[in-house]
């Protein structure tokens, strides 16, 4: 017990550091002590320091934290309702069904750019089309949870649809021009930067609702650790946590990949990070400190996507697997054993 | 037979029960007329051979599918008008080869059977801490209460599962093949554990088991069940009827009917 609270507590402050980096550096860098300053609104001779904080990098680095922690989250109830460690927000198809959207939209765009004209590549449109995107796939796979009582035939049906909402992409890559298959993939190298404000609010709606579905069921998610004939023999309504689950993740991975595109890894390996760390898979442990470490790994994803003194950036999905991924794999075969 | 008049309060009993798989096209009758009466305090077997229709019988009484027809009663009260909650609180149940979650620690795990009564966080007031305690104390694991269950052998962390039921603190339990995996000694240690336990608590168990030399021995009552017949009684009622001389095909294994218990053929040529 004592161990779990240090860990959380360096946690913590790892993610304080992180965050202060986070807003420290990039193309200009700023000292640390006049970035407190402004965040505290003490005025300080640079204006341009202050708007570059307030204006660009505090939305990016809240973006950073409510997106990481958020697709951790969704990777860990995953992981607990499927029983499998394989399990994280893209196995429901969600981030698939959001791609599919915007593909739709940049990319079929000669179908209805009469309609829409000039609304159509507007970030709000984008925004717009992924959300569909997702919601539709949500209520497919809501509406087959309720039919198919086996939660693993669930997971391979989610699978199955990731896997056909990508052929239609592929499809719809094939028959487009140049021009749009690059805003397409532009978008789906991710980015966290492009949020103002306002977007910002949103995104910290959903990731307040997403976590208080998962509040909802967090004693039930304890009792799904034994499987779910256990967790039924022991009183829990096994339906309505399956739903409430899938809200949850779908509420967080939607809204993630509608406002910064498809981010693979985070959800996935950020549960299998903390349980080598923290030495137990009860929720009420295992949750802060997810959401701790998916909140510090992305902000330190971001700093590196910067490459801090530099004025390019790196697309935030490639840096999540080419740094993340060895991270795992290393401690993985250094510990010899997947804790799950 | 078991006679259905009910003298005294009983914990589980089935009334005309018959068990199977039902969809849309067909229904698969596995055995049928399954009467049974079990009290308080009672160690009960459940036997028959491979593909038998133990496990399915275990899931009709435990609600996880419904009877074909007939009723399960638990506490008088026909389990189809139960909520799970309320089931919770009448009966736990011991599993195997479900995909639990060993990154627990043993209290943590045996915790859970405080599941069906705390508050939306979980938190254990002071009686659910001291049936944990208790439940852990019963099946002798104290010493390790704080160990990952990962660190377990398997008999360790059957008596682990066990525990949990225990905590639930619920006058029936029901186990499906508590013993499997496990050796010889631990098998008798299992099954000697479940008659302290039924013993010292007035707790009823039902246990589904392929032990049927070990089961005669401890156990006060056997449901067997053969090829779609269920024979209920006290080990010397079926052995006198001579149920289990059919249980097997005869060309390896006989039952001696002196040591009352299965015995290799011998090849005598």
């Amino acid at each position: 017990m004592n161990r779990n609270i240090a860990n959380s507590l360096g946690l913590v402050v790892l993610l304080l550091i992180g965050i202060g980096l986070s807003l420290s550096l990039g193309s200009v860098s700023i000292p640390i002590d006049e970035v407190l300053k402004i965040l505290l609104g003490i005025s300080t001779e640079n204006s341009t320091w202050e708007y570059i904080i307030i204006n660009y990098r505090l939305p990016k680095t809240l973006t950073a934290l409510l997106i990481g922690s958020g697709l951790a989250i969704s990777g860990l109830l995953m992981q607990t309702l499927f029983r499998n460690p394989l399990a994280g927000p893209y196995v429901l198809g969600l981030s698939s069904g959001a791609s599919l959207g915007v593909a739709i939209l940049l990319m079929g765009a000669g179908l209805f750019s009469g309609i829409f004209g000039e609304f159509m590549f507007s970030k709000w449109s984008i925004i717009l089309a992924a959300s569909l995107g997702s919601i539709l796939v949500m209520l497919a796979v809501l509406a087959t949870a309720q039919k198919v009582k086996d939660t693993m035939t669930l997971l391979i049906i989610g699978l199955m649809v990731a896997s056909l909402t990508s052929a239609v992409v592929s499809v719809l890559a094939y028959f487009s021009n140049a021009e749009e298959l690059q805003l397409y993939i532009f978008w789906s190298f991710g980015s966290l930067g492009n949020l103002a404000w306002g977007e910002v609010g949103l995104l910290s709606l959903c990731w307040c609702i997403g976590l208080g579905f998962a509040l909802i069921c967090l004693k039930n998610l304890n009792a799904l650790l034994l499987g779910e004939n256990y967790a039924k023999s022991m009183g829990v309504k096994l339906n309505r946590n399956r739903i409430l689950i899938i809200l949850s993740t779908s509420i967080f991975a939607g809204s993630a990949t509608a406002f910064a595109g498809p981010i693979a890894f985070v959800g996935l390996a950020v549960p299998h990070l903390i349980r080598q760390l923290v030495t137990t898979n009860d929720h009420k442990i295992l949750l802060p400190n997810i959401i701790f470490g998916g909140a510090f790994l992305m902000i330190i994803c971001d700093i590196i996507a910067q490459l801090p003194g530099s004025d390019s950036t790196l697309p935030i999905n490639a840096v999540t697997s080419i740094f993340g991924a060895p991270v795992v794999i290393w401690l993985l075969v250094r510990k010899r054993k997947l804790k799950f | 037979m078991s006679s259905k008049v009910k003298s005294t309060p009983s914990i589980l009993t089935a009334n005309s029960l018959s068990i199977g798989y039902k969809d849309k096209r067909e229904t698969i009758e596995i055995a049928s007329q399954i009467n049974f009466d079990i009290q308080p305090g009672e160690l009960v077997a459940l036997i028959g051979i491979n593909g038998s229709g133990k496990s399915t019988l275990l899931k009709t009484l435990s609600a996880i599918i419904p009877a074909l027809t007939g009723d399960v009663l638990i506490d008088n009260i026909s389990i189809s008008n139960l909520q799970n909650k309320d089931l919770a609180s009448k009966q736990s149940l011991v599993l195997t080869n479900e995909t639990v979650s060993k990154q627990l620690s043993v209290f943590e795990l045996v915790a859970l059977g405080r599941h069906p009564y705390t508050n939306w966080l979980g938190h254990l007031s002071q009686k659910d801490l001291t049936l944990v305690n208790e439940a852990i104390d019963q099946v002798g694991l104290l010493q390790n209460q704080h160990k990952t269950c990962d660190a377990l052998s398997d008999g360790q962390f059957q008596k682990v599962l066990i525990a949990r039921a225990l905590a639930q603190n619920t006058p029936l339990i029901l186990m499906d093949e508590p013993t499997t995996h496990l050796d010889m000694y631990h098998k008798a240690y299992v099954l000697q554990l479940l008659k302290s336990i039924v013993k010292r608590s007035q707790k009823s168990i039902l246990f589904a088991s392929h032990e049927i030399n070990l089961a005669l021995q401890l156990c006060d009552k056997i449901i067997l069940i053969d090829q779609g017949r269920v024979t209920y009684g006290t080990p010397s009622e079926l052995i006198q009827k001579g149920t289990f001389n059919s249980l097997f095909p005869k060309d390896l294994i006989v039952f001696d009917e002196v040591s009352q218990s299965f015995r290799m053929k011998m090849n005598t040529d």
